[in-house]
């Protein structure tokens, strides 16, 4: 074949391959609008009119600075809330990583259980395990934090194993072939070379979960989510936009902050 | 035994193990403050509804097929959701990157970005339904605003791991600002595009439902808050969360796969 001709096949076959991708996406966009009754042109217009009434209306006045104190206790209780949620994952997903990373495992068996927990755990939404918690321990805080530990317990023990798989092969075996026993692998090689990424991982999901806390607060009642959802349903947009913008603030705050100490210890 | 000599002092231990009790410390207090009363009892009734709820689970207000109907709603709308966001990500990471914009540029989209990741996406929903009403366009809207903030961060960092000589040698050919976009960048950041935008859509899926509990969106979310908020009716909550849980592992394992072609 002359290499034009194989150019021209190339480029033939590359503009059908890209035409193939956009008739499939277009046809789900068109049938997944179809089915959720999606209107976009009204999508457009109010998407303005949300934008408008945003910046005009959607702000705090002197009136709301009065709820300041409020607000900040109600988001002091979702951070130390998010914290406590994701350190007792840490916590437990340190061991079931350590049960199904396929380096530390006692053997198959239990590794493919302590997967599969933590798959189910993860793939089962935050909220999902806040319906499923109230049946217990009704509306408050508790509820609110289990339902974040079990979600975060997924998520971490994923990671974890992921790390531990990642960073400690090498001195895994070099420990195990000086003759030490399990624990003292874990102990010297296995948490020293993880830990830096371990930390990483939990400073993330604090992160994470002060943002989800506002979503499960919204259902069980507690910290900012119902503070939110009180001033929400009330029509006291200038407090509730005080709240939006307390949030902004601390979650940037904490993501200022672990990006240092991330930069610091990894 | 012979003593071994300890190490010399090392800042980010030092730091990791401050944070690390800080963080416990914190975790300590938080829970001293927890009244709980009764817990043990509570724990227990826990343990006896997940035995009900997942052994027992059944369909009553509800069947299979509107089931399934309920799921395909919410994947519809994480479907909406992972399309439009993906586009205003597209055109935005391409701003956002180093390598392709002014310094300025890329800095002032990665700041608004971060700002917009920052408000829950509950929030975003919420503010937007203020105008146009509870329902899937004011969840589509909201939804969207997390993803294009979260694509745009992973496209642009994509983006500028291209290496520069690639951009440089079509640059020093006379090549535009487009022509290096759409026969450089996009070509070889395909992958890594197609595996981020897969990552958002499983995580849209899971918000998909969260928002149809909390914000009216429809779909098998509604269905979950149905039958736990309102028939209080744990077996189909346990039924539907079966449901639930078998879509995502589907697509979680999908994206694996995904990503495993892909790299070869």
């Amino acid at each position: 074949m002359q290499p034009v001709e194989q150019t021209n096949l190339f480029f033939r076959q590359r503009r059908w391959s890209s035409l193939l991708g956009f008739v499939l996406i277009g046809l789900l966009s068109l049938g997944s609008a179809w089915l959720t009754e999606f209107d976009s042109v009204r999508a457009v217009t109010s998407f303005l009119k949300a934008l408008n009434w945003l910046f005009t209306r959607f702000h705090p006045t002197v009136e709301s600075l009065a709820k300041l104190p409020k607000i900040g206790e109600k988001m002091a209780e979702t951070i130390l809330m998010a914290i406590t949620a994701t350190m007792m994952a840490a916590g437990i997903s340190m061991v079931l990583a350590i049960i199904g990373s396929q380096t530390t495992r006692v053997n198959s068996f239990f590794g493919t259980i302590s997967r599969g927990l933590a798959s189910v755990l993860r793939n089962v939404p935050v909220i999902g395990w806040a319906l499923i918690l109230q049946f217990s321990f009704g509306q408050g805080m508790i509820t609110g934090l289990l339902a974040l530990l079990f979600g975060t317990t997924g998520y971490l023990t994923r990671a974890f194993i992921e790390t531990i798989d990642g960073s400690s092969d090498s001195s895994v075996e070099a420990l195990r072939a000086s003759g030490a026993n399990y624990l003292h692998v874990i102990r010297h090689a296995v948490l020293p070379s993880s830990l830096p990424q371990m930390m990483s991982w939990i400073l993330y999901m604090i992160e994470t979960n002060v943002r989800d806390a506002t979503l499960v607060g919204i259902l069980t009642g507690s910290g900012i989510g119902f503070l939110f959802e009180l001033y929400y349903k009330g029509s006291y947009y200038n407090h509730a936009s005080l709240i939006v913008l307390v949030i902004i603030l601390v979650v940037i705050g904490i993501e200022t902050l672990s990006n240092q100490i991330r930069r610091i210890i990894l | 035994m012979t003593t071994v000599p300890r190490k010399p002092f090392d800042k980010s231990q030092v730091w990791l193990r401050t944070v690390l009790l800080l963080l416990t410390g914190v975790t300590l207090y938080t829970l001293m403050q927890l009244s709980a009363p009764d817990l043990d009892q509570k724990l227990a009734l826990m343990a006896d509804n997940f035995r009900l709820m997942f052994s027992e689970s059944h369909f009553k207000h509800l069947t299979l097929l509107e089931g399934l109907y309920g799921i395909a709603i919410t994947l519809s709308l994480a479907i909406q959701t992972t399309l439009i966001g993906a586009l205003g990500a597209l055109m935005l990471g391409l701003l956002a990157a180093r390598n392709l914009a002014p310094h300025w540029l890329t800095s002032i989209i990665k700041s608004f970005v971060a700002l917009i990741r920052a408000i829950p996406t509950i929030l975003w929903v919420l503010i937007f339904a203020v105008s146009a009403g509870l329902g899937s366009t004011a969840a589509v809207i909201g939804m969207t605003f997390h993803t294009v903030s979260y694509l745009t961060k992973s496209y642009s960092e994509s983006f500028e791991e291209i290496e520069p000589g690639v951009i440089e040698a079509l640059r020093g050919c006379g090549a535009r600002w487009w022509q290096i976009v759409f026969q450089a960048v996009l070509p070889t950041s395909l992958h890594p595009i197609l595996s981020w935008t897969f990552i958002r859509f499983e995580i849209n899926f899971l918000n998909a439902v969260a928002m149809g509990a909390a914000a009216g969106a429809g779909g098998i979310g509604f269905d979950l808050f149905m039958a736990g908020g309102h028939y209080l009716d744990f077996r189909e909550v346990g039924m539907i969360t079966y449901l639930i849980i078998a879509v995502s592992m589907i697509l979680e394992s999908s994206s694996i796969q995904l990503k495993k072609r892909l790299e070869l």
